[in-house]
């Protein structure tokens, strides 16, 4: 220790750090141009489509028929919507109850069980799902409201279905919502003789709440790109139609067959997928955005 | 000496009353076991009616533990085990056939950390009532409780706003509005003040000298100071060897902190350890 060659102070090139950053950097930056690009194709082609069709006729008719030069969304996006909303109506309630019994009744034994279960079902293929939509599903509602009034594809069948498929991805994060909310909430309503139903149901949701919106609204994003169940069960065929037990194609549904189909390249019908797409792009970027808000401000409450 | 002098009086005050002393609280043999870990080992206690009594000791010595297990919060947290009595009224509610819900409703309970419901100020003081089946007049029940906790002038002219925006000292003085709301005999109190500045840690204290009047009140506070200014009664716990918390010594507070009968409870309020 006689000699110090180098003064402990001096900056010393350090190779490994600054390629490791380099490294990190070029992955961060390659999924930002995928996006990027993805967003352009879409924009490009959806152009090419915008040029023959007008926007506003695109947004308003009625009518899906590319082979007479009808490109109406309302029916691809009323039926997306349908199922989306069925699987919502399934998935919301049942995944907020699921999450409340996780999250304040359950045992860690229960919960050790019952949480890889919901994984499982998570896990499960969607075009597992679909052929359960269309071999199970579909002719259990058959037996129920009988054969006439339920058609072989139905929007009601895909929608049920899919909020099975949605409802670990529902409960998963209203169950961290809830988690959240911290223990002394639950402990001032129990000293004030509080019941677990009474704790549970008025502090404990309601503090979560702008986590549990957050939940729902991505579980409905989640349900409105579904595509496997929809175009397996829901029907090949545009139709306007509020009734969900009659046949309907939603917009994932219709890209799905004509992507499958063998329609030229550059048609007006090829160029309209990209149009559904940058539609389908835009409604779940807008929830993403909502459901991001909402997580934030839920955040800050409690900081 | 005028304190020597108060305190006879006070003592022989105590000898008069003594038989009429009314026992609202009696913890007899209590103990308390998280798993495997006995936390607390046979304290006997009691409350009395409309007087405040202090529990006081180190860090660790389950002086927490014994105010929650009045209330028969302990057993929200998993594997704890309370054994021993504790009368109250007359009535031992260590006992599975008692329901803890509506023990919680006659013994109320103040928190360390201000913990109100993110939810407006009325609605703080208002839920608690409401879940009780409250019928009377809702805006009366919330006047009059926050007149009782001093928090009234403050708070009169933003009802609707989020008690989540108050300042920590007034969170504290709206968490026992709320307690007060749902009319308790007994209000425990864990550590109330340690959370806040002095000034508002004053306001607590007189609070609490207000309070007493209409209801009895076990207060845990490290702050031997604290327990000295607004307690009749203190009991000093310590943990022994066996990291097991025990009752060293109650008695009358200035009894206590003037002649402890215990060798460790003058070392620990003459600050020699703690």
């Amino acid at each position: 220790m006689t000699e110090i060659n180098i003064a402990w102070y001096k900056i010393r090139p350090k190779y490994h750090e600054s390629i490791i950053t380099w490294f990190l950097q070029f992955c961060a930056g390659v999924s930002i141009l995928v996006t990027l690009g993805i967003v352009f194709i879409l924009g490009k082609e959806s152009l090419l489509f915008f040029r023959e069709v007008s926007i506003v006729e695109f947004l308003t008719s009625t009518k899906w028929q590319p082979l007479i030069e009808e490109f109406g969304v309302l029916p691809l996006l009323n039926s997306t919507l349908t199922t989306s909303f069925i699987a919502m109506a399934i998935a919301a309630p049942l995944g907020l109850f699921v999450a409340i019994y996780l999250s304040e009744y359950a045992s860690e034994r229960v919960r050790n069980i019952l949480k890889p279960i919901l994984e499982i079902l998570a896990g499960i293929p969607t075009v597992v799902y679909g052929y359960f939509a269309l071999t199970f599903m579909t002719p259990l509602l058959r037996i129920i409201f009988g054969q006439n009034t339920v058609d072989i594809y139905n929007t009601a069948s895909a929608g049920l279905v899919m909020g099975i498929l949605i409802l670990p991805l529902v409960t998963s994060i209203t169950e961290d919502a809830l988690k959240a909310v911290p223990y002394s909430l639950r402990e001032a309503s129990y000293g004030l003789g509080a019941t677990k139903l009474e704790a549970s149901w008025t502090v404990v949701v309601p503090a979560a709440f702008s986590g549990i919106a957050a939940a729902f609204i991505l579980g409905l994003s989640r349900a409105i790109g579904e595509t496997m169940i929809v175009a397996l069960a829901a029907g090949a065929g545009p139709n306007f139609t509020f009734n969900p037990f009659e046949a309907a194609e939603t917009l994932t549904g219709y890209i799905v067959r004509i992507s499958g189909g063998d329609i030229s390249y550059n048609t007006v019908d090829y160029n309209s997928i990209f149009a559904l797409g940058l539609l389908l792009f835009f409604i779940t970027l807008i929830l993403n955005i909502i459901s991001r808000k909402l997580v934030k401000r839920f955040q800050e409450v409690y900081d | 000496m005028s304190s020597t002098m108060e305190l006879k009086m006070h003592k022989e005050e105590r000898n008069i009353v003594k038989d009429d002393r009314k026992m609202i609280v009696s913890l007899k043999n209590l103990n308390v076991y998280y798993g495997n870990f006995h936390a607390v080992d046979n304290v006997n206690l009691n409350l009395e009616k409309n007087k405040v009594t202090a529990l006081i000791g180190p860090s660790g010595c389950g002086k927490s533990t014994v105010l929650r297990s009045i209330n028969r919060m302990n057993e929200l947290l998993p594997e704890t085990r309370v054994t021993g009595e504790i009368l109250f009224d007359g009535v031992n509610i260590n006992n599975p056939k008692i329901d803890a819900v509506a023990v919680r409703r006659r013994i109320g309970m103040v928190f360390q950390k201000p913990n109100p419901f993110p939810k407006s100020i009325y609605e703080n003081i208002s839920w608690g009532a409401k879940i009780n089946g409250y019928k009377g007049d809702m805006d009366e029940l919330v006047e009059k409780s926050l007149r009782k906790a001093a928090l009234w002038e403050e708070v009169k002219d933003k009802l609707k706003q989020s008690a989540m925006r108050l300042s920590g000292g007034q969170q504290q003085r709206l968490c026992i509005a709320r307690t007060i709301a749902v009319e308790p005999e007994i209000i425990l109190m864990d550590e109330p003040a340690s959370a806040l500045d002095p000034i508002a840690t004053a306001r607590i204290e007189e609070l609490i000298y207000e309070l007493k009047k209409n209801y009895t009140i076990a207060i845990v506070t490290h702050n031997m100071h604290q327990a000295g200014r607004i307690s009749d009664y203190t009991s000093f716990l310590l943990i022994n060897e066996d990291r097991k918390g025990h009752l060293v010594e109650y008695g009358v507070t200035d009894d206590l902190f003037l002649n402890p009968k215990d060798i460790r409870t003058e070392e620990y309020i003459s600050g020699k350890f703690g």
